[in-house]
């Protein structure tokens, strides 16, 4: 019962704007997955209205550089921003624990090499790195996730690494190693639970990164390719409306906008719950 | 500046060297991954296999890849940066003039937002809880959420098309008057400023704060420094490590966010030119690009190191 109840005390514990933020983080999830049921018009239907056409009662958000509308193509979008973004966030997460994890309990010299790695990975910014990969490697989408993963892996093995090598010098650490067990029971059983809370966290701040990074290889016509589109291509394919004022620029780019922001409120407001706060009230 | 200040700031700079190799062997290493290879892809699909060898050996790409690498490395630190696969010709001359543009673009802003996210950040420090303080949090939150092309959208949908203050996109004209000057750099400059002065104030508050929560500021007040005394005088000097750090990472958000906005204003700087040759696949042009905004950061990074290390009265002596 108590765990059914878990995630109704989750919301009951978070803050007005870490609510907010979850039921946004929410709609955008479902938007996805069911988006392209939702969707009032076809996407494909081109010439369907007017070109780059106001906000009517056929076209809610308007119609696009092509007459296609445009609340259908956010719809059909949202499957590509967040399903890339979620993919890529999620091993790049668990690429950078794992590794950390590696490094603390392996030999000094692994822990030097990646470290020095990570580093220099870390000078270049996300956004340089990943077009140099997409330079060489094209932007397929499984080439933009990979993109996204090696773009991101160094942020989350750096405070997983961190964390990681704290932990290992902790007593109980010393006593389960002097104890003879093995590094990788030390590493799984000992250091990693304690590392799950803000890894998730962290999680959360790389889907939001990666949001915005994929959204912005789109936008410079190098991320996801006709014929899909993600919101950042929306947003490009209609730049030419924006001297009118045109809501297919503006409406994608607030879809965005919405997802990272209500993303990150959440974050937010987790980060501030005392971490034990859930264990104890479920208890 | 005693011996010991410069033996630090020279280890630093030694450790930046040694990340620029690194990055360097990442940078090569990953280009030379490239499906098929260089030889090919100047040549196009068209070419005898004969042809396409030839040229694989004048371009010395039957090496093994260390030799080649050390050759690129070799080259580089002579000033020879390759020749670009799109145009056939040298990279420097390619890039060389885009490099003060961007160098021009990042310093206004600089110039504009560091004062600027100084005294808010201080301000906001000093009415800790305030409608300030709470606005700066929310900002900065959502201007990190937002993306870069969403504040360029609206800032030209406000400033060009509804109120005709500046015109969107106009650069080129080397000699413009000043009014041309400011109203072509007044959007990119203030899409730029809008996220970097929310970073940076937001950083600048929490060292602040740090200071002021330390007993030797409660003394300084409780002896009646007045409070902007107190913050200027006493807290600000301690602060000044962890701000530079603040400030050099919110720069290097810069050459980021610079990516976007030089192309949505069609500016002709630096990442435009590596935006360009990507969808060219120029792979020289590249990492050449690269290599530069690594070294870019890296220079931020160590004017941080040495800021921080002429601030630390700990090595004065």
């Amino acid at each position: 019962m108590n765990t059914l109840l878990l995630p109704v005390r989750l919301f009951q514990s978070l803050s007005l704007s870490g609510r907010i933020g979850l039921l946004i983080s929410l709609f955008w999830l479902l938007m996805a997955l069911f988006g392209t049921q939702l969707a009032p018009h076809n996407v494909e239907d081109i010439g369907g209205g007017p070109m780059l056409g106001g906000m009517t009662s056929a076209n809610v958000l308007g119609t696009d550089y092509l007459g296609r509308d445009i609340l259908s193509r956010i719809l059909y979008g949202a499957k590509f921003s967040i399903g890339l973004a979620l993919t890529a966030a999620l091993c790049a997460s668990i690429i950078g624990t794992l590794l950390a994890l590696l490094a603390a309990v392996a030999g000094r010299w692994l822990e030097e090499l990646l470290g020095r790695v990570n580093d220099a990975l870390l000078v270049l910014p996300g956004k340089v790195l990943s077009l140099m990969i997409v330079a060489v490697f094209g932007s397929s989408l499984p080439m933009l996730i990979l993109t996204a993963i090696f773009t991101y892996w160094p942020g989350a093995f750096r405070i997983a690494f961190a964390m990681a090598s704290s932990l290992r010098n902790m007593d109980y650490v010393r006593a389960s190693r002097l104890r003879g067990e093995s590094r990788w029971y030390v590493a799984i059983h000992d250091i990693l639970p304690n590392m799950v809370h803000p890894m998730l966290t962290d999680f959360g701040l790389r889907f939001v990164y990666i949001v915005l990074l994929l959204s912005g290889l789109s936008f410079l016509g190098l991320g996801v390719q006709p014929p899909y589109a993600d919101w950042g291509t929306l947003v490009r394919e209609n730049l030419q409306g924006l001297f009118n004022g045109s809501p297919a620029v503006l409406m994608p780019a607030v879809a965005i906008a919405s997802l990272t922001i209500g993303a990150n409120l959440f974050i937010d407001s987790l980060q501030q719950m005392r971490p034990l706060t859930l264990a104890k009230e479920g208890a | 500046m005693n011996r010991y200040m410069l033996f630090l700031i020279a280890r630093r700079a030694g450790a930046g060297i040694l990340t620029l190799l690194i990055v360097s062997a990442v940078v090569f290493f990953i280009t030379s991954l490239l499906p098929g290879d260089a030889a090919q892809m100047i040549l196009g699909q068209n070419a005898t296999p004969e042809t396409v060898a030839a040229l694989r050996q004048q371009l010395g790409l039957d090496q093994p890849l260390l030799v080649r690498y050390f050759t690129w490395l070799t080259g580089m630190l002579q000033g020879d940066f390759g020749t670009s696969f799109a145009s056939h010709l040298p990279v420097l001359q390619l890039v060389e003039q885009r490099i003060p543009a961007t160098l021009e673009l990042a310093g206004i802003t600089t110039v504009i937002c560091v004062p600027l996210a100084l005294i808010i950040g201080i301000v906001a420090a000093m009415n800790r809880g305030s409608a300030l303080d709470r606005f700066l949090v929310i900002s900065t939150m959502a201007t990190v959420a937002v993306p870069e092309f969403l504040v360029a959208t609206v800032a030209v949908l406000i400033f060009a098309v509804k109120l005709h203050w500046v015109s969107a996109m106009s650069f080129g004209s080397p000699d413009m008057d000043v009014i041309s000057y400011l109203k072509a750099y007044a959007l990119p400059v203030l899409t730029l400023c809008c996220v970097l002065v929310a970073q940076m104030a937001r950083m600048t508050r929490s060292a602040i704060i740090n200071q002021l929560d330390s007993p030797y500021l409660e003394m300084a007040l409780l002896k009646g420094v007045s409070p902007l005394r107190a913050v200027l005088r006493h807290a600000l000097p301690n602060a000044v490590g962890p701000i530079a750090n603040a400030i050099s990472l919110s720069l290097s958000y810069l050459f980021g966010g610079v990516i976007i906005i030089e192309s949505i204003f069609s500016y002709p700087g630096l990442a435009s030119a590596l935006v360009d040759a990507v969808s060219n696949r120029d792979l020289p042009v590249v990492q050449l690009c690269v290599m530069l905004f690594a070294a870019c950061y890296l220079v931020l990074l160590l004017a941080a190191d040495i800021l921080t290390i002429a601030f630390n009265p700990k090595w004065r002596s």
